[in-house]
């Protein structure tokens, strides 16, 4: 197994060139989750050129709604969900900045190619480890859309966040260039 | 006729659904600790080692497996001898929904109206439910958390009788091919085949918990499940859709008498958890 590369957030442009697909990351720093009804909220104040309740530069949104916390953790289980389904509202927020996505599954074409445009990252985390994934949570709040319920907009602290590289700032696509090496 | 309280069928249904989110069967285990064996590429081991430390996790510290705790499905059998009492059946059963999910603290992913509200009812209900009669004195449960990664990638088609074997294994292998990495590969296979469009899905969805890689009881019908799995593993989809030699753990089929005219073939698709339990009142 390839060596795990640390990073910290928020995420610059230099330290996002050098990863690449295939590469595995720890990450730590603050990340946000958020999933469809709050990606359909900022898409919608973007449009009509309101502020969002995140500042977007730099950072790295994490396609994600936890369970609730049990009395005496910091987070309840949290793992990627599926990517697709924010895909017509990505472009738009990585024109504002936005660097980072940890998902899982397929992005389109526009979103690659704004990937590579904006110079941002891709990551996937494993789907359906959240019970794992939730040992890096070390702190979590709602910040915003309370009333969304399980898709309100969560700020996690992580350290040591497992992930892996699988769209890099060059476009490279780990879902294009893997499963062919293991078809028969 | 043989008496049961309603408030009995909702603590069973509150015990099934927190034991389906917090422990993965047995045979689903040893399956995965087959495929970790199995696989050949290094990121594709890297992550059944994840899958299957994050479900020993979730088992000693009784938390969810996957934060997507389900839509909650349910399967009733009740024998004709049962006099149900004390209050209705769905309430009942709806009932030990809300309470498992709140007291396990399980998330609550339903929306009250599909298209334009979608407003969260904030108790995870209501539930699907399948309710059957059958002889006997029991009632027996199958509480089913049901993620929509993978229900998401389901699929339906309406085949012809001339389509046959090969109509069916094109279009499952494809139906998975599309699906790629979103379902949280490795997965497992649901194929319902015959009966009508609703009810081949409904039979799709119970194939999923059949146990892990047992095979149909009827001879040609266990090889096409053999030969689907293979050819889905031969797509080197992999774990988490980052390449492998697994891409599906199982893929189990039920099948029902159908009419002249067509070969309805429903494709359920679940990820490698495939969260059940089941229990006997």
């Amino acid at each position: 197994m390839k060596e795990v590369i640390k990073i910290t957030t928020p995420l610059n442009e230099k330290k996002i060139i050098q990863l690449k697909a295939g590469d595995l990351v720890k990450i730590t720093g603050y990340i946000y989750a958020a999933r469809d009804a709050a990606h359909k909220k900022f898409f919608e104040l973007i449009k009509r050129n309101k502020k969002l309740p995140i500042d977007l530069k730099g950072k790295i949104i994490f396609y994600a709604g936890p369970t609730p916390a049990k009395p005496g953790y910091s987070c309840g289980s949290v793992g990627p969900t599926t990517s697709y389904r924010m895909d017509p509202y990505t472009p738009s927020l990585l024109e504002k900045g936005l660097k980072g996505m940890i998902g899982k599954g397929f992005r389109s074409k526009e979103v690659i190619d704004s990937i590579k445009k904006n110079k941002a990252v891709y990551f996937v985390a494993v789907g359906g480890a959240a019970a794992l994934i939730a040992k890096s949570v070390k702190k979590s709040e709602v910040i915003a859309y309370e009333d969304l319920g399980a898709e309100a907009i969560y700020r996690f602290y992580v350290e040591d966040f497992p992930a892996i590289v699988v769209v890099d700032s060059a476009g490279n696509n780990l879902y294009e260039t893997e499963p062919p090496k293991y078809r028969k | 006729m043989r008496k049961v309280k309603t408030s009995q069928i909702k603590d069973k249904v509150k015990e099934l659904f927190l034991k389906a989110n917090f422990y993965i069967n047995s045979d689903l285990m040893q399956q995965l600790e087959k495929a970790l064996k199995e696989e050949n590429s290094p990121l594709g081991k890297h992550v059944l080692q994840m899958i299957i430390e994050n479900n020993k996790i979730a088992s000693r510290e009784e938390v969810p497996i996957c934060q997507d705790t389900g839509l909650a499905v349910v399967f009733v059998e009740v024998g004709q001898e049962v006099h149900l009492v004390d209050g209705d059946f769905a309430e009942a059963i709806n009932q030990g929904v809300k309470e498992a999910y709140k007291e396990g603290y399980l998330r609550k992913s339903v929306v009250d109206d599909p298209v334009f509200e979608r407003k969260n009812t904030k108790t995870n209900t209501p539930a699907i439910i399948y309710t059957n009669i059958v002889p006997g004195d029991k009632i027996k449960l199958l509480a089913m958390p049901k993620g929509f990664g993978g229900e998401n990638m389901s699929t339906i088609a309406m085949l012809k009788p001339t389509d046959g074997k090969k109509g069916i294994i094109d279009f499952v292998v494809e139906t998975v091919k599309k699906a790629g990495p979103n379902p949280c590969p490795p997965t497992i296979i649901g194929v319902g085949v015959g009966g009508t469009a609703d009810k081949a899905m409904v039979i799709a969805k119970k194939a999923i918990i059949r146990k892990i890689g047992q095979s149909n009881k009827n001879s040609k019908y266990a090889a096409l499940e053999k030969e689907i799995l293979t050819k889905i593993n031969n797509l080197g989809i992999g774990p988490a859709g980052l390449g492998g030699n697994i891409s599906s753990l199982a893929v189990h089929i039920d099948y029902l008498p159908t009419h002249i005219a067509g070969i309805p073939v429903a494709v359920n698709v679940c990820c490698h958890a495939a969260r059940h339990a089941e229990g006997l009142l």
